[in-house]
């Protein structure tokens, strides 16, 4: 695995109104490796997501992808940036009055100049390499399930190849099997296109089964990141109950 | 460091080879796409030559696979290529395979004529299946309402003042702002035509007659529409998305008497007490044009207003106010009620909710118009 820092975040203060939910954060994300981002409810995981991505913008501190600036940017300059990552949020958010596939197909209209044919035959593509049917393509959200609706918004995530993947809760709110499923094919499509995964989740199984990295969030900032392994010796009580309890017990017997 | 793609067919000896150059990646691709569908090949072996490649994706890999799948069949050769090039060769290829069904061709709009047509006559049919629900609606939640009536131990107190207080207090001001302005509305068009007769002074019984019989309970009605209406859909509708609803059915709550049955109550009560503070507001802005633009007083207004209107215009336009208070609930009620699962249901109900309700005052109001005027009131 290469050093190369992908996100590269320092000092990071973010806060809604009064309530401070980032002080002094730092944290970095290594190119090609999967971060998962745990930590209890409400330490702002997905906070952090959405600072990085631009949605919430950050008080203080500097946050880089791939060596640049994503702070404060506006107009054309955040569309360049926005082309570095795809982001699955947590339950899906595809757009309820367009297809399948034309869900697939807007980042591209966005942002490439390709021919509407061309553009088709990518969001077949991209719908199969998410592990769906090519058929689910002329289907409108409501007609899926939960599963195949995070598996449409990882297609549309990966719509335009982004080097950086983002992904909130992939797994939240899935039978175990289909969450294995999921867990594998984020794996799958992480080696074969070399992404940059930053994964925000709940899931110990998912964690054991995708993560390289693990950085826990708490009082405001994170406080360790390391390999699963190394995590299970630290010292801190709720790193401890988590690993320790019994569905990290139980993932850890599994993996 | 991103270079235009670009590509190359050539023949070496009796092999025919493809090879693309530069950058094959999504944002760059796109010129290539029908020239690439236009290649053909000749007859003989067949390969790709990927060393000229500079920078490939998912997308770029397809278009590479697509054109050699169709010029050298299935089975083409890569050459010169490195693991990650190839890696992304393989998934192409293998994606390509699990399209074995032909991809479905993109939904056909319907743009004709005859579609405008099949269209517009759909929606008259469903107008009339409306009406129909409506009525139904209607007998459903005057038993439910009876119901709590008869138990008052079941209906939801609370839930019934604080309806009353944000779908009737809180339109107070509104109601008295609007029809205090059209109030004057009436007044200056009654002085400009009048002052052809030399009958100004009759401006005070045109204002008092619209005001007091039509225009108090129109308005209010129309605001009722406007604001409580929608606020009803929508609240219902938010519930009903979120499976609230469900929840509350299978807890052996009845939807009718929890949601509905607060809401027509309040909006039965309510919709008097606004109709009654609407005409006092309007005949304040017809007082008030007719003293700046008439110099016709206040207390000779009133005078005149108390001599030449018989009290009975102002309970002809009260008599309306609690049909349009039910009205407006019930299609608020039943559209939130019928809301889907998406966000986007819950926005055509709020729509179609708001729509019905002017729709039905209006005819209403034409219709009361018609029962007085065959009474002679």
């Amino acid at each position: 695995m290469s050093e190369e820092i992908a996100i590269h975040i320092r000092y990071l203060k973010t806060a809604y109104g009064s309530q401070v939910v980032h002080e002094h954060l730092d944290l970095d994300v290594r190119t090609g490796e999967v971060l998962g981002v745990i930590g209890p409810s409400g330490t702002g995981k997905s906070v952090l997501l959405r600072a990085i991505v631009g949605l919430k913008p950050p008080d203080e501190g500097t946050i880089e992808v791939f060596g640049e600036d994503v702070t404060g940017l506006h107009g054309e300059e955040l569309r360049k940036v926005q082309t570095l990552w795809g982001i699955m949020f947590q339950d899906g958010a595809l757009f309820s009055n367009l297809t399948v596939r034309e869900n697939v197909m807007v980042p591209m209209k966005e942002h490439t100049d390709l021919p509407a044919s061309l553009m088709r035959e990518l969001a077949d593509q991209k719908i199969r390499m998410s592990g769906l049917e090519t058929s689910a393509g002329e289907k409108y959200p409501s007609d899926l399930s939960g599963g195949m609706r995070k598996r449409v918004a990882l297609a549309r995530a990966l719509a335009l190849d982004p080097p950086l993947l983002f992904l909130d809760e992939p797994t939240a709110g899935l039978d175990p099997i289909t969450a294995a499923g999921f867990d594998e094919l984020v794996r799958d499509l992480q080696a074969s296109l070399d992404l940059t995964v930053f994964l925000v989740t709940h899931d110990v199984d998912t964690l054991t089964a995708v993560c390289d990295r693990i950085a826990v969030l708490g009082d405001k900032h994170v406080l360790a990141v390391d390999t699963m392994d190394e995590l299970r010796r630290n010292d801190h009580p709720w790193i401890k109950e988590y690993f320790g309890g019994p569905r990290g017990r139980a993932a850890q017997a599994g993996a | 460091m991103t270079k235009t793609p670009s590509y190359d067919i050539r023949a070496e000896g009796d092999e025919t080879v493809f090879a693309p150059a530069g950058s094959w990646i999504v944002t760059m691709i796109g010129k290539l796409n029908s020239d690439l569908k236009r290649e053909t090949a000749g007859e003989g072996r067949f390969s790709v030559d990927l060393s000229g490649v500079e920078k490939l994706d998912t997308a770029g890999a397809y278009l590479i696979d697509r054109t050699a799948a169709k010029l050298g069949g299935d089975d083409y050769e890569i050459s010169d290529t490195d693991d990650k090039k190839s890696a992304l060769m393989d998934q192409a290829r293998e994606l390509r395979h699990a399209a074995d069904e032909e991809a479905p061709p993109p939904r056909k709009r319907d743009f004709g004529v005859i579609d405008l047509l099949e269209r517009t006559g759909r929606t008259s049919v469903h107008f009339v299946q409306e009406v129909y629900d409506s009525i139904a609606f209607l007998g459903e939640t005057i038993w439910s309402v009876a119901g709590v009536l008869i138990r008052p131990a079941r209906m939801r107190w609370t839930a019934l003042v604080s309806i009353m207080e944000e779908s009737g207090l809180d339109a107070v001001p509104i109601v008295s702002f609007l029809s205090f302005f059209v109030g004057m509305v009436i007044a200056f068009i009654g002085a400009t035509l009048l002052r052809e007769f030399g009958a100004t002074i009759f401006t005070v019984e045109l204002v008092g007659f619209a005001i007091l019989r039509e225009f108090g309970a129109v308005l209010t009605g129309i605001i009722l529409a406007g604001r409580t209406n929608s606020a009803f859909t929508a609240q219902i509708g938010s519930m009903k998305m979120r499976q609230e609803v469900d929840a509350m059915t299978t807890l052996g709550l009845s939807p009718m008497e929890v949601l509905v049955a607060p809401r027509v109550l309040a909006m039965i009560i309510m919709a008097p007490v606004l109709t009654f503070v609407a005409p006092l507001a309007g005949l304040a802005g017809g007082a008030a044009v007719c003293w700046l633009a008439l110099d016709v007083a206040p207390t000779v207004f009133i005078n005149r207003l108390q001599e030449m209107i018989p009290i009975s215009q102002f309970w002809v336009g009260m008599s309306k106010a609690p049909v349009f208070g039910l009205v407006v609930a019930l299609i608020g009620c039943r559209q939130g009620l019928m809301t889907g699962s998406s966000v986007q249901s819950l926005g055509q109900s709020t729509t179609r909710s708001v729509v019905q309700a002017l729709f039905a005052i209006i005819v209403i109001d034409a219709l009361f118009a018609m029962f007085y005027m065959e009474m002679g009131v």
